[in-house]
């Protein structure tokens, strides 16, 4: 066999193994794809749903200020979670990595990814439970007397941010600690016989180099926190709607699915641009 | 050992040949009857169609649905003949007349006559004189309230609504339909009048009333707000909300204000493909009938006033205060019916409802 029919071969092995994962992307992503895409060229008139080929949709969508707001509340509410929830995760993975003993590091791990072990309904009714005018929060606060009327806690932006920040921290403790056991001690060794202390060694060597684990996390975060409706719906109050919650208002109360369509079609072009500033971010970095 | 095993294959032959007696026998023949219904969540309580099931050895398989548009998606990817009994909003039955899916009903066979006359709704209960469907229980989208945190005299005024008096202690109910027609009640303008230049004089009174609400939310969310103290009046509630938890927490209350309220009402009927008429006609009969009405009226899902006035002989006089039963009268006439829309109607009254809501 020649060495260009031995090539010929091998790529042909290649697709074969590759086509199931190619039948299953086309059929359960690339065609429900398209025909969301077409959809969403289509209108409500009346109480029927016409195969039009138009942007009206779209055009409504940022037109209507009651449509468009829900994409503003989206990207403020993920953008304040991803901050905070970075802040809050960083020291947290770092803890459990450099200065819990070895042998408790596993334990540490688990109490982190707990919460993930209960559905996100039943969380975020819990922290209803928790952050309610009459909750543990604010019943502890006014008993030691620090308050005097019990804070605003839920049935508001704080209370979704809240819930949210409690999942996602734990999201990115679990990415920044993978990317902080991995880095080789010698990095902190070479920094400190150059003269680094502490701080410095970790501002221009270790935080660096766990940059990357950083930002998966906070791609995930974003991509899971603008796509949620069910702790905004449970924890906010319905005192501002996210996009999420816009669109299923279309398909629940007014059955418009061409609406619903374009909606999360703009949702998913933001979350596109996210994938591929980070992409693009992580490739500058490596090289 | 060969006697167990003689033993042995003479029992497989009794119990085989028992087996076929059964199979065969006429009391096979009459297998459980199943009747399948597209209900409301009030018709899934064991109390409710427990006594129906065991009178006429019938397995009655409930679906629950909220809202007519989930109803109809249902029945639109359902065969002819799947559903057999339909619980829908009273005044979307004119939707299934023209959408030929309700069979006829015969009027000699129901108790008209013993309903509430104002829940009657022929107009839209029947077409060309001819029965689809009867009204099984109403109740009102007014306020319901704790009677300990605020003066009840407040409640009598629906402007209260709007006031700052109670800021931060309000829930809206997040039902646009029945909200759009209430703040216009407010207003004083009448549901069966609304049209799209009312709105925004709705819209501004909607505005000032989430700058005082401290939360608008759903059935389920806004019981529980009322019923743990986060807030102290639902604006939107009634005795759907608070009625069934009299007993637990007697504090909450509702009331129709001067201004008015609004009126709901259910119906059920007989789908006209179900290949199971008769049964399905004796469960509808089951459920209005003064029997049926008051376990249907204090069902575990939620409580409201039964459709059939002889009911009351079978509630309790508890049952009956929660209910409100002795102001009926009073509160049927100053109450309206939900704002019947065209489809640019309802979808400018949602538009404001969402305004509303990202306010």
């Amino acid at each position: 066999m020649t060495a260009t029919a031995l090539e010929r071969a091998e790529r042909r092995k290649a697709w074969a193994f590759a086509l199931p994962a190619l039948l299953w992307t086309g059929f359960f992503f690339l065609v429900p794809f398209a025909y969301m895409a077409a959809i969403s060229l289509w209108t409500r008139q009346g109480r029927e749903i016409v195969a039009t080929w138009t942007l009206d949709n779209y055009i409504a969508f940022f037109e209507k200020a009651h449509l468009f707001k829900g994409l503003v509340v989206s990207l403020e509410i993920t953008a304040i979670v991803t901050v905070i929830s970075i802040v809050l995760a960083y020291p947290l993975a770092w803890i459990i990595a450099e200065r819990v003993p070895k042998t408790w590091q596993r334990f540490a791990l688990i109490m982190a990814i707990l919460p993930f072990w209960t559905s996100y309904v039943v969380r975020s009714y819990s922290w209803l439970l928790v952050l309610s005018k009459g909750g543990v929060v604010n019943q502890a606060l006014l008993w030691l007397g620090v308050i005097a009327e019990p804070l605003e806690l839920s049935a508001n932006r704080t209370g979704t941010v809240i819930g949210f920040v409690h999942f996602f921290v734990m999201l990115l403790t679990l990415t920044i600690y993978a990317n902080l056991i991995q880095l080789s001690p010698n990095y902190r060794r070479a920094a400190a016989d150059l003269g680094a202390n502490a701080f410095q060694t970790f501002w221009h060597v270790v935080l660096p180099l766990t940059l990357p684990g950083v930002m998966v996390g906070a791609f995930l975060t974003f991509v899971l926190c603008i796509g949620d409706y069910i702790t905004p719906q449970i924890l906010g109050g319905n005192n501002e709607l996210v996009l999420p919650q816009v669109i299923m208002l279309q398909l629940g109360r007014r059955a418009d699915f061409p609406m619903a369509a374009a909606m999360s079609l703009v949702l998913m072009a933001i979350v596109t641009l996210a994938y591929i500033a980070c992409a693009r971010w992580l490739k500058m970095e490596r090289t | 050992m060969m006697n167990k095993t003689v033993s042995g294959g003479l029992r497989r032959r009794t119990l085989l040949a028992t087996a076929t007696a059964i199979a065969l026998s006429p009391v096979a023949a009459q297998a459980q009857d199943e009747l399948n219904a597209l209900v409301w969540c009030d018709h899934t309580d064991p109390a409710l169609v427990e006594p129906f099931e065991k009178a006429n050895n019938v397995k009655v398989n409930l679906k629950e649905y909220e809202g007519t548009g989930a109803a109809i998606s249902i029945i639109e990817q359902s065969r002819p003949g799947d559903w057999d009994v339909l619980v829908i909003d009273a005044v979307d039955v004119p939707r299934a007349i023209d959408m030929d899916i309700l069979g006829e009903m015969p009027a000699d066979k129901l108790p008209l006559n013993d309903l509430f006359p104002e829940v009657r709704m022929d107009a839209t209960t029947t077409k060309d004189g001819k029965v689809y469907a009867v009204t099984e229980k109403f109740g009102y989208n007014t306020i319901s309230y704790d009677k300990t945190k605020v003066d009840p005299a407040d409640m009598d005024d629906l402007s209260v609504i709007w006031s700052e008096k109670y800021k931060g202690r309000i829930a809206l109910y997040d039902y646009y339909l029945p909200m759009v027609g209430l703040t216009g009640v407010g207003i004083g303008k009448k549901t069966a009048d609304l049209k799209q230049d009312d709105l925004p004089a709705i819209k501004e009174k909607l505005f000032e009333m989430k700058k005082v609400a401290r939360q608008v939310s759903d059935v389920v969310a806004s019981q529980t707000a009322l019923a743990t103290g986060e807030v102290d009046i639902v604006v939107g509630g009634g005795e759907w909300l608070t009625a069934g938890l009299s007993a637990e927490k007697p504090n909450l209350d509702w009331t129709i204000p001067k201004q008015g309220a609004l009126r709901w009402a259910q119906s059920i009927g007989v789908f006209k493909d179900s290949e199971k008429q008769d049964l399905a006609l004796k469960f509808v009969q089951y459920i209005v009938s003064p029997e049926g009405q008051a376990r249907l009226a204090t069902s575990s899902c939620y409580w409201a006033m039964p459709a059939n006035a002889k009911a009351g002989a079978h509630l309790t006089d508890l049952q009956k205060a929660a209910l409100r039963w002795d102001k009926q009268p009073e509160y049927l006439k100053n109450s309206q019916l939900y704002p019947v829309a065209d489809s640019d109607m309802d979808a400018a009254m949602q538009d404001v409802w969402t305004e509303m809501l990202q306010q």
